[in-house]
């Protein structure tokens, strides 16, 4: 086998991953154009279900309480991840490492487990569930990838600066200020954009804290899908998954995940 | 006020606010769902409730129980084997074959859906897999008497959605680990008269084992947990401990029964990384 076969092969196989990966979202978003409601062929051009959505005040309702929420969880995980970040990276105590692990059960438990326990516990406690219990559970799981993005961040640079600022004379709160959030600004606002992702996408928490007659927009594409089909949710969907990959783009393009450099 | 209060007001000011938000909305109420778990009945809205250990006891006597926990094990393997099979090679051609912009660009391209939303994915393979959907149609026609492409509702459809779902992740944590291997290796041992398939078994593949187990973890713990890609895809074959436990939370309302499969899951979850840990950390250490 020649380099040049081998190096086609790979490619055609790459492609082909591609395919797979991108397939069923091309084929839904086709749809979404598709007159007929039952996936009818020929394919006949038509925005009838777009203006459908248009309509749909339940759809409509979801999509801006999932943006809000998504906005609102982008400040507050922003926010107070960043302090943490600080606060681990710029400080070392007992318990930090106890800190840094405590980091792991939000993301790596499957969110079957996180959710219905946040359901029995904010039940039990009086919290209740709706948009108020949803902002609570997805500023938990946006906080460690925060804290971890900033964290980043924080270590490609050394307290020297700071040290310097503080040496000539600057307050904590002016070092802070002038200094160390001017350098970290482009790891926030990659981590802002990736908490806005996490709780924009974000359907099993919701799904558990959602009181009935208020949720997301994943919740209540679920509940349509399980009740039965209404084609609506295809225009819906396909403009969801471009948000969010649109979003990623975002994200990407201020902070490289993969380690490339 | 002098300076170690100083900065232990400053430690506690920075981290507190994120670690309270922590405990109160995942620590806590892990805590509660484990009280939960030893109850007869919910004690809410003045309901009695005792102390019993019958929710645990069931799982490990009915069968009904083991049958589910061991169809999500098999489910578990069943997609990480198939993410791992066919992520490595792609990962490999990435990492070794394309370089420059196109590398970028594919490396995006393959991590891109992994962070569009998980719902929406799944629900798009309803119209691939069904019968009368665009594959289906265009296919059926032509297949013999007594054949017809029909995934939906059916196992492999469950596979399938779950393999599209985690394959990125296989593809980033073994690309990371095969970048990072020093091409001069390789040169090295194709100088000294290795073939390239005794380079690859020798250099590459040990040296990829870190990202190719970090790769199964990710992949392995929320496959045991899923639930929403299984009732999706695979209708009354969604016969696993993930949508049961969602059925105790939502329509039957059994939370006591419902906490305590949940830390069942847990505890396989955990047992599963009890015994990759020393391999893991071998692994990892190394590379």
């Amino acid at each position: 086998m020649t380099a040049n076969t081998g190096r086609w092969i790979g490619r055609t196989y790459l492609g082909l991953v591609l395919v797979f990966l991108y397939l069923p979202i091309a084929i839904m978003i086709l749809m979404a154009f598709n007159r007929s409601a039952l996936y009818e062929l020929p394919f006949t051009f038509d925005t009838v279900w777009f203006e459908a959505l248009a309509k749909n005040d339940r759809l409509l309702t979801a999509s801006f309480n999932s943006v809000v929420i998504a906005a609102v969880n982008a400040v507050i995980a922003t926010t107070i991840g960043t302090l943490a970040a600080l606060g681990l990276a710029r400080y070392s105590f007992r318990g930090k490492r106890l800190l840094q692990i405590l980091l792991f059960p939000p993301i790596t438990i499957p969110w079957l487990i996180i959710g219905t326990s946040m359901l029995v516990f904010f039940f039990w406690t009086g919290i209740g569930r709706g948009l108020h219990a949803i902002l609570l559970g997805h500023v938990a799981l946006s906080l460690p990838y925060v804290i971890v993005v900033v964290g980043a961040r924080l270590a490609s640079f050394g307290p020297q600066l700071e040290e310097a600022a503080a040496t000539l004379g600057a307050t904590p709160w002016q070092t802070l200020w002038r200094v160390t959030v001017p350098i970290l600004a482009p790891g926030i606002m990659a981590a802002a954009l990736f908490a806005f992702a996490v709780s924009f996408d974000q359907f099993v928490i919701s799904y558990f804290l959602a009181s009935p007659g208020t949720s997301t927009l994943p919740v209540e594409i679920y509940t349509s899908i399980r009740k039965g089909f209404t084609p609506e949710i295809n225009a819906i969907s396909s403009i969801i998954i471009l948000v969010s990959m649109g979003l990623m783009m975002l994200v990407v393009r201020h902070f490289r995940f993969g380690g490339e450099r | 006020m002098d300076a170690t209060g100083r900065r232990r007001w400053a430690i506690a000011g920075l981290t507190g606010p994120a670690y309270l938000w922590l405990a109160l909305t995942v620590f806590l109420p892990l805590s509660a769902m484990f009280y939960f778990s030893f109850l007869t009945a919910a004690p809410i809205g003045g309901r009695e409730s005792a102390f019993t250990l019958e929710h645990y006891i069931d799982f490990f006597t009915k069968s009904v129980y083991w049958f589910n926990a061991r169809r999500s094990l098999e489910l578990g393997v069943h997609v990480t084997l198939i993410c791992i099979l066919i992520g490595y090679p792609a990962a490999l051609v990435l990492a070794k074959q394309i370089s420059g912009r196109w590398r970028e660009a594919l490396f995006l391209l393959i991590i891109l859906p992994f962070w569009s939303n998980a719902l929406v994915r799944t629900f798009s393979w309803t119209m691939v897999l069904r019968g009368d959907g665009l594959i289906g149609r265009m296919i059926n026609p032509l297949l013999p008497a007594g054949w017809e492409f029909d995934l939906l509702f059916t196992y492999p459809a469950i596979v399938i959605g779950l393999v599209h779902a985690y394959l990125p992740y296989a593809i980033l944590t073994i690309y990371i680990s095969l970048q990072a291997i020093d091409d001069s290796f390789i040169e090295a041992a194709r100088s000294l008269g290795a073939s390239r398939l005794k380079a690859f078994r020798r250099i590459t593949l040990p040296l990829s084992i870190p990202g190719v187990l970090a790769g199964i973890f990710l992949i392995f713990v929320p496959v045991i947990g899923s639930f929403m890609e299984p009732r999706i895809l695979g209708g009354k074959n969604a016969i696993m401990l993930g949508p049961i436990i969602e059925n105790q939370f939502v329509t039957a309302f059994n939370w006591p029964l419902g906490s305590a499969l949940s830390f069942i899951m847990l505890g396989i979850v955990l047992l599963v990384l009890a015994i990759a840990s020393p391999v893991l950390r071998r692994h990892l250490s190394v590379g």
